[in-house]
């Protein structure tokens, strides 16, 4: 055997809940990140992703108390993401027992802050998240790619995709690695909240200009979406969210379903 | 109840593995220097940092030297951790702890660095971490680099990642894992307790 796919159940926490239409039956009260974080844990997810998309830094101040509180229900990796713009930010996260910091648009505005948790932290501490979109304006400077006939690249947004950059994804993630990121978590805009599938096109061309793991997400519906992606491109780690909130598409049964579709995942 | 020290190095997340300690019922305390007496009966190195800012932080504020603090107690280092116990490192000049003769290498680069995520461990002969884990567990990995020892009799697992990876060494009281056992799950927290069986020795 080798190293697994990695199945990673994603978490939106608001002021310390988590939000998104939940439909949970065994789970009483859906909105606790922590027995949530338990559930997925139990089920068997191969680690946890926390994004805080509370609007204030004021109120952003209860994730610290919400990692130590997941970080002594779970025996599994888990990262924490959403609002980390300095080294102090990312520090208050992993000392307080998180395993991973999630640095987005803090690394566009300061790149070299990727170099300082690295050195700080290590390599394996700092995921880049990076949130991509199609530009279909198309430009020599960029990375161009086609697809039913259309041309574009893909562009770096920033703000939880509110804000275009006119930076290349391509030589974003690449940057990236060169600083000192240990994995990209990888967005596509276009597919999130679709439940269309990944964008395969946007995961392969990343995975390929990179050497470190690379987590796709953004458009995944139900578990034929991942065996899609990591059949079409060698992607290290599959994110979803909605999948995971009714029953029948539980962890286990996603990666059951997986591994008798002859990807190797952990059971 | 068993006390044993984790050493902060002072550079990431230690707060998962004294955690998992408690869980399964050691008392903890984490500890910067060697200067103050010895009251435990295990000692854990963990897994976050660097190299040579870790045998810096090991090295350079304490009067005592490792070797003398630790005496015959168990230690259990854990990713960087293990890799302290070798000579030296390719991630960094500072002279290991040298208490297994061997060094260590980076990965392939055939392969993806970081080796992040989960896999299996093939064991390779009896061991006391390893008592009552099945051959073919998975375990958390999350490294960069992989120990040579120049004797493959303290390999007591591997795991294969392009090319065999040690993942289980045990050399009299030192014990290394180059997964994380407190990220592991279940089977990390058989290998934790049965750290502790040894401690309580």
């Amino acid at each position: 055997m080798t190293l697994t796919k990695r199945i990673i159940p994603c978490l939106d926490v608001k002021n310390g809940r988590v939000v998104k239409g939940l439909n949970f039956e065994s789970i009483k009260d859906a909105g606790d990140p922590v027995k949530l974080a338990e559930k997925y844990s139990n089920e068997g997810a191969d680690e946890l992703v926390f994004l805080d998309i509370t609007a204030s830094d004021e109120q952003r101040k209860t994730i610290k108390e919400l990692v130590r509180k997941v970080a002594s229900v779970i025996d599994i990796p888990f990262t924490v993401g959403g609002g980390v713009k300095s080294l102090e930010d990312a520090r208050n996260i992993l000392l307080n027992g998180a395993d991973k910091v999630g640095i987005n648009t803090g690394a566009i505005k300061n790149p070299k802050v990727i170099a300082e948790l690295m050195e700080l932290f290590g390599r394996q501490c700092v995921v880049v998240a990076v949130d991509a979109k199609r530009n279909y304006s198309v430009d020599n400077s960029k990375n161009i790619f086609s697809e039913n006939d259309k041309q574009f690249w893909f562009e770096v947004f920033i703000y939880g995709g509110k804000e275009g950059t006119g930076i290349d994804v391509i030589n974003w993630v690449k940057e990236a690695e060169k600083l000192g990121a240990g994995e990209i978590l990888l967005t596509s805009i276009d597919k999130d909240g679709t439940k269309d599938g990944y964008d395969i096109l946007l995961t392969s061309k990343v995975v390929d200009s990179v050497s470190i793991p690379v987590i796709a997400s953004g458009g995944c519906g139900k578990p034929d979406d991942m065996i899609e992606v990591f059949k079409k491109s060698n992607v290290d780690a599959a994110l979803a969210a909605s999948i995971f909130h009714y029953e029948t598409h539980g962890v286990n049964g996603v990666k059951s379903y997986l591994k008798n579709r002859a990807i190797p995942v952990r059971l | 109840m068993v006390s044993v020290a984790i050493f902060d190095y002072g550079a990431g997340n230690i707060f998962s593995l004294k955690n998992s300690l408690e869980k399964v019922g050691a008392t903890v305390d984490v500890i910067t220097t060697f200067d103050n007496s010895n009251v435990y009966s295990g000692l854990l190195l963990p897994g976050v940092g660097n190299f040579d800012p870790a045998m810096n932080s090991i090295r350079n504020y304490s009067k005592i030297k490792f070797r003398d603090y630790v005496g015959h107690m168990p230690v259990l280092g854990i990713c960087l951790g293990m890799e302290m116990f070798f000579e030296k490192s390719e991630e960094g000049k500072e002279q290991g702890l040298d208490v297994i003769d061997g060094e260590v290498i980076v990965l392939p680069s055939s392969m993806k660095v970081p080796h992040m995520g989960w896999n299996n461990l093939e064991i390779k002969k009896p061991g006391k971490i390893l008592e009552g884990v099945k051959d073919g567990s998975w375990a958390y990995f999350v490294h960069s680099y992989r120990v040579k020892p120049n004797s493959n009799d303290v390999i007591t697992a591997e795991s294969d990642y392009g090319i065999k990876v040690p993942a289980v060494v045990e050399y009299e009281n030192f014990f290394g894992t180059q997964f994380h056992p407190e990220k592991s799950s279940a089977i990390g927290k058989i290998m934790l307790e049965n750290f502790l069986k040894e401690c309580k020795k």
